[in-house]
């Protein structure tokens, strides 16, 4: 008897028992179903938030001042101000791992337009920041080098503060505000880039040159950096490189001999964008093993029904024996209902899988993201499920005594 | 010529200590063609005898050649083998695969010789016409008469034209007017060169075949022919026309 007739004499066997077969497939549905919808969930939450450091800047790392201690109380980081224009200088010029570096001087302040008012945060930079970022302007223009080598008055406004001053279809570009009562033109609107990571608004801010700002917004260009560097290596695997390198031209410049403690202090995003990745990892792992289990119980299921089949039909299996089924005949036969009961399931169990995750990704928002090696996975291992479960009840049947069989009551 | 040749053919139970002896000792020939009745009460043996004879069991000890062939030793993958070719099967019970329609039930044998489908559909139809259910080939058990039900299990024992036909209380289950048409359709296949043997303990029922063995303690206690060996033949009708 060949496999195909095999497979036929299962199949209709299974359709005999329509709402039993459908039952005992449905253990491993929701096994495959689930394996699947939570590894899709779990790499569409990994992407998500490989997006969100994406929006913060690719391959960066912030440079921040050291701290200041004064009769025993100690500043936070930034309070000190150990940063020079010249070692801003030297890191763009002599770090060979690095692409970009520009200042960030931050304040808040209130900003007006012809008729309303927003406070806001206010950043002098440079045009580096921007690329550092990724962040390109939606209308108008960037801000250029020429207008921080002759203090422009010109600001670039985030979608937020748009959004406040002026209604959110307007249409700013060539409009003036005013910071502490200086006038900017507003020369571009940059696109949004919605919330970072820990929840703040990332376009809720104004850039201005930081030349202008020094002087018109602080008060004065003064020697040291009050604010904040934004350093772009020139690739991912780079930027513990960068780090170094940066932390070691400082520590020379700065004449800090061994035992010495850093006065300034850099923050690499790459790590904590893995942190957060490894994170997500354990968690889909959790969810794909609890997944798991209920395939294992699914398979149980099979292995309970068969070895209930088996029973019942111990008649049949004696007739069939009787007209010249071989023990092995038998012993397929039941097997190849199993393991049609669970790949039957498993297939059904994908396309489910695939619609769960579909809808779940379409409410949070996530990009959704199958990865077809869990569905081989999945759908392989309801095969295997199948056949370790189905063989104890097909080797009991391919073993009854066909007297003993044709005579059960 | 002999189909069934068995010698000395003992067969040894162990019931907790005890060694029962359901046959002590039996020899006995049947010409092809033949139509023979074994009768017995229960525990004379006579439910033994037949699954020796069909092969669903091996003698403890002693030899049985059936067509020429010593199967008193074959194993259970070569017993099947030989069932498949040589033998067919009527019970009490019928044992017909429910929910399955009669030409499925009738190819079964067909199935394990690894006859191709349109072959086995055809050799199954034909099988079902020859016990006069030709207009049955769709219906489910359920959907057929005892009689009826019957009638598919013997399409089935024939389908592969078995040298031996076995037949145990084939009446069983049946009543009395369906047990005749029954046993007509016997002793017609008997004509046809099918050799039948069959267990029952009904001597009405004994009294179609032409010669009738009777077992008592696992021996053989007469062996009567009440017909000689050509009678069926000549009483031979070649197919069921009345279809109950």
């Amino acid at each position: 008897m060949g496999i195909l007739q095999t497979l036929r004499v299962a199949l209709r066997a299974l359709l005999r028992n329509k709402m039993r077969s459908f039952l005992t497939m449905l253990g491993v549905i929701i096994g495959v179903g689930a394996v699947i919808a939570m590894v899709a969930i779990g790499e569409g939450a990994k992407a998500k938030v490989e997006e969100a450091f994406a929006s913060m800047g690719t391959n960066l790392l912030i440079l921040l001042p050291g701290t200041t201690s004064t009769g025993g109380a100690h500043g936070g980081y930034g309070s000190s101000s150990s940063l020079s224009w010249d070692d801003l200088k030297s890191i763009q010029t002599e770090v060979s791992s690095v692409r970009y570096a520009a200042p960030a001087l931050r304040v808040t302040s209130q900003v007006l337009s012809e008729d309303q008012n927003w406070t806001t945060s206010v950043t002098g930079t440079t045009p580096e920041y921007f690329s550092i970022r990724s962040w390109p302007v939606a209308r108008g223009v960037a801000m250029t080098q020429s207008d921080v080598d002759s203090g422009a008055k010109v600001a670039l406004l985030g979608q937020t503060v748009v959004d406040k001053l002026y209604g959110p279809s307007a249409d700013p570009v060539g409009t003036v505000i005013r910071i502490k009562n200086v006038p900017f033109q507003v020369i571009g609107v940059l696109q949004a880039k919605g919330q970072s990571p820990v929840g703040s608004d990332y376009d809720d801010c104004v850039f201005l040159p930081v030349s202008t700002y020094s002087s018109k917004v602080q008060g004065g260009l003064r020697n040291y950096i009050n604010g904040t560097i934004y350093i772009g290596a020139t690739s991912q695997d780079t930027t513990a490189r960068a780090e170094t390198d940066i932390g070691n031209l400082l520590r020379d410049r700065h004449h800090l001999t061994s035992g010495i403690d850093d006065d300034f202090s850099i923050r690499n995003l790459s790590e904590m964008a893995s942190a957060q990745q490894e994170g997500t990892k354990t968690m889909t792992t959790l969810l794909a093993s609890i997944a798991a289990v209920s395939l294992l119980v699914g398979g149980i299921g099979i292995m309970n029904i068969m070895l209930v089949s088996v029973t019942e039909r111990t008649r049949e299996i004696g007739l069939r024996m009787a007209v010249g089924a071989k023990p092995m005949h038998v012993l397929l036969q039941f097997l190849v209902e199993a393991l049609t009961l669970s790949m039957m399931g498993g297939f059904i169990g994908v396309s489910l899988g695939l619609i769960m995750a579909q809808r779940l990704s379409s409410n949070f928002g996530w990009p959704m993201l199958i990865r077809a090696d869990i569905i081989v996975i999945a759908v392989g291992f309801s095969a295997f499920i199948g056949v370790a479960f189905g063989l104890y009840p097909a080797r009991k049947a391919s073993r009854l005594d066909p007297i003993d069989a044709l005579r059960y009551e | 010529m002999v189909l069934i040749s068995i010698q000395n053919v003992v067969k040894r139970y162990q019931l907790g200590d005890m060694e029962v002896n359901a046959l002590s000792g039996v020899s006995l020939e049947i010409e092809a063609g033949d139509f023979v009745a074994i009768m017995g009460s229960s525990g004379s043996g006579k439910s033994t005898l037949m699954n020796i004879l069909g092969c669903l069991d091996r003698p403890t000890t002693g030899s049985y050649l059936l067509n020429g062939q010593e199967v008193a030793k074959l194993d259970r993958e070569q017993l099947a083998e030989v069932r498949n070719q040589l033998l067919g099967f009527v019970f009490q019970s019928f044992n017909l695969l429910t929910r399955t329609s009669a030409v499925e039930n009738v190819e079964l044998p067909l199935l394990y010789a690894g006859v191709p489908t349109k072959e086995r559909v055809v050799r199954s139809k034909e099988a079902l016409s020859r016990v006069g259910l030709g207009k049955r080939f769709d219906h489910f058990p359920n959907q057929l008469s005892g009689g009826q039900q019957q009638r598919v299990a013997i399409a089935r024992a024939l389908v592969n034209n078995p040298k031996l036909l076995l037949a145990d209380e084939p009446t069983g289950n049946l009543d009395s007017r369906t047990s005749i048409e029954v046993m007509a359709l016997f002793q017609a296949l008997g004509g046809s060169g099918i050799t039948v043997v069959l267990v029952t303990h009904e001597s009405d029922i004994a009294a179609y075949a032409n010669r009738v063995i009777t077992l008592k303690d696992g021996l053989i206690k007469s062996d009567v022919r009440q017909n000689p060996l050509s009678a069926s033949a000549e009483m031979a009708a070649p197919e069921m026309s009345a279809e109950t």
